[in-house]
């Protein structure tokens, strides 16, 4: 989103949802006054935001936009859904889990650098890293194979995993965002091989280069979600959450300031804005979705080893968001299905060992001819078929 | 430097100082040897960083492929120097081939989406994983060990304190020494070391003046790329090779130019000898922690100067 359609997506929200925007109003009455300040130089309706006439009901204005958002839903939304929860019955046992499962799972980790990237404008490649904080946190405290495991039960080890996944990614944000640009890249990929080194040499806490075998899926009420069906929707249900959660936040105040930050920097800062924490939130944000996928990982793995986040995945991640395209959160899933499809069925097509190399030279096809993934290829085909 | 910045230092230093007094005190030989390796390591990795640092400096192109040419050169030197026996063609050829790679990507691909960085630096992400795979194909996943020429082989003996020490690992410290010094004359006494120099100031300026700077770029470059192959050849005695080696050199580049300042050649070798000497040490002295130590050093120079020691701002 360029700096211009940013101001057209305001002027548009300004005029057609007013119940949105009351809630935002709502949800930011607090600093109701800054809201004020974050009117764009582009003329906007009168009172949008200053006639914050439901701040005192935001139940209200919680209703109106649940309502919205289902009167969105098209034929086509209801279309993927229906073929995301039948996919188990038309597939097998094995696509559901290799296929299913661990795409949405490492979507959730990709869709953790889209939402960085596309509306943060930063790249970072430590996004695996993230995820592995979460997988060796659950592992390690959790149960596992391995002796130095504590045996907690999984929620608390779950819980401690995502925290500890928003806590580090938080502090490579605060760290890498004093920097700019093409400096985050740099910085991250540093972050990401030193954790693998860390992970690699150390084994009072993270056990070497052994790392932790037999991490499973818990057993919930009587459901084991080791097995590919129960597994396969919670994965399904986390990557909804994360999805609907990308496409809210994108939406709320806060959003739309990152949004701003991505674009021009500088003006934001002179408009008022913390640059700085704007930008470290969004870090956490995607360090609570790539925890969520590397919890998800290390079930589907039933294993972390430092090999989970060696150089070639950290790399991987960016690669799955590049592949599906960064504008818009589905690039993400898309991107994982197309790199999961293509190393489950390389061993088909060409020798199993060269898949690194067509991975690369399909990497290199997109960057060099679409830089919008594949989803710009689909919105530049749409384009030409209407014209 | 602000006076806050400088009272930091001058504590850093003499912390330093009384740390390796204790060392001497402790175990003389093995705080000698200690630092003897670091400082080895650090002048390998200040020829693969001033590379980076230099291509870097001129085309805000962070070349994540560089690691991938580091490992390019030294197979290539490996294969010459298994046909021919000659070492000093070994390094020449390592040198040559990585600058001819480098040449290429530059012409072929880089030229194209010029002032693009981010751009930029994906595709040398993916030329790193198809070079690397390419690499794997041609020379299987083996440890592949250079010989070093005989004249260099064997310890050099009598030293006092130390007693032996390996002759090759210290003329690494002259190849180190030299790089660094025909850096210096290239880039301070030399016509194309001006028009570097101007370019890493104002590209705009120096096109304007008819210089050009698609050739400059081209020759930065090669010059970049060549010296992480030279660097391949030379780290190929010392380290061997193996996929992977390209990631951990990559590494070292990054945090190097990170710590001593991106784009300066004396930020590169400051920040070789910081990462060299912490590596060693932390090896030495906490084996399973040496890995905190370099990631400690990156924290804090991020944290109190974000473009590093000797960086400036861009």
């Amino acid at each position: 989103m360029s700096a211009a359609h940013w101001r057209r997506a305001m002027n548009r929200g300004a005029g057609q949802a007013q119940p949105l925007r009351d809630r935002f109003v709502a949800a930011a009455s607090a600093s109701s006054s800054v809201l004020q300040d974050r009117s764009p130089p582009g003329g906007r309706g009168p009172g949008a935001f200053g006639g914050a006439t439901t701040v005192g009901q935001p139940s209200f204005g919680f209703w109106q936009a649940l309502m919205r958002a289902l009167g969105m839903l098209r034929l086509r939304h209801l279309a993927a859904l229906l073929l995301l929860l039948a996919f188990p019955w038309i597939g097998n046992d094995f696509l559901t889990y290799q296929i299913g499962a661990q795409a949405l799972a490492l979507g959730l980790i990709t869709l953790s650098l889209t939402f960085l990237g596309g509306y943060g404008g930063m790249i970072s490649l430590a996004q695996m890293s993230i995820a592995g904080v979460a997988g060796y946190t659950v592992a390690i405290l959790g149960a596992s194979g391995a002796e130095i495991s504590l045996g907690w039960p999984w929620w608390a080890a779950v819980a401690f995993g995502l925290g500890f996944a928003v806590l580090s990614a938080s502090f490579v944000g605060w760290l890498s965002v004093r920097t700019e640009g093409i400096y985050t890249i740099m910085i991250t990929l540093a972050f990401g091989v030193a954790f693998y080194y860390l992970a690699l040499q150390n084994y009072s806490l993270f056990n070497g280069f052994q790392g932790f075998q037999r991490v499973h899926a818990p057993e919930v009420f009587g459901v084991s979600f080791r097995k590919p069906l129960p597994f396969y929707f919670l994965c399904l249900a986390c990557a909804l959450a994360a999805y609907l959660l990308v496409k809210w936040t994108i939406r709320t105040p806060f959003g739309i300031a990152l949004q701003g930050v991505r674009d021009n920097p500088r003006r934001m800062a002179a408009l008022g804005f913390d640059v700085t924490a704007h930008r470290v939130a969004a870090y956490g944000l995607a360090g609570l979705l790539a925890g969520l996928g590397g919890v998800l990982l290390v079930w589907y793995n039933g294993l972390i080893t430092p090999g989970s986040i060696n150089t070639g995945w950290l790399i991987n991640v960016l690669v799955m968001a590049v592949l599906g395209g960064m504008s818009h959160p589905l690039g993400a899933f898309l991107g994982a299905l197309v790199f999961v499809l293509l190393q489950t069925f390389a061993i088909d097509l060409f020798d199993r060992e060269r898949f690194n190399l067509v991975i690369g030279a399909v990497f290199l096809l997109i960057v060099l001819f679409s830089p919008d993934g594949l989803l710009g290829l689909w919105s530049g085909l749409r384009k030409r078929m209407t014209k | 430097m602000m006076p806050a910045g400088r009272i930091t230092a001058l504590v850093l230093v003499l912390a330093g100082l009384l740390l390796s007094a204790w060392g001497l005190a402790h175990n003389p030989r093995l705080f000698l040897i200690t630092l003897l390796n670091g400082l080895t390591l650090a002048a390998l990795y200040f020829i693969v960083a001033s590379g980076f640092t230099l291509v870097f400096g001129l085309m805000r192109n962070v070349n994540l492929a560089h690691g991938s040419l580091y490992l390019l050169g030294g197979y290539i030197g490996y294969a010459v120097a298994e046909a021919s026996g000659w070492w000093m063609l070994a390094i020449a050829a390592g040198f040559l081939g990585a600058a001819l790679a480098g040449f290429l990507i530059q012409i072929l691909i880089l030229r194209h989406m010029q002032g693009e960085e981010l751009r930029q630096t994906m595709v040398t992400i993916g030329l790193s994983i198809v070079i690397g795979d390419l690499l794997l194909w041609a020379f299987t996943a083996q440890v592949h060990q250079m010989e070093p020429p005989e004249w260099l082989d064997g310890p050099i003996r009598d030293i006092p304190l130390i007693r032996a020490y390996s002759a090759y690992r210290l003329s690494l410290l002259v190849f180190g020494v030299v790089i660094g010094l025909f850096l210096w004359w290239l880039l301070a006494r030399t016509r194309v070391g001006a028009m570097i120099r101007a370019g890493v100031d104002d590209r705009a300026m120096l096109s304007a003046a008819g210089v050009n700077v698609n050739m400059v770029f081209a020759l930065t470059f090669m010059l970049g790329a060549g010296l992480a192959g030279l660097g391949g050849v030379i780290g190929a005695v010392e380290l061997s090779m193996v996929p992977g080696e390209d990631t951990r050199l990559l590494l070292a580049s990054l945090i190097v130019v990170i710590v001593g300042g991106m784009g300066s050649v004396s930020g590169a070798a400051l920040g070789a000898v910081i990462l060299g000497l912490a590596e060693t040490f932390g090896l030495a002295y906490a084996p399973t922690y040496s890995v905190v130590f370099t990631f400690l050093i990156l924290v804090l120079v991020l944290a109190f100067r974000p473009r590093g020691i000797l960086g400036r701002p861009a």
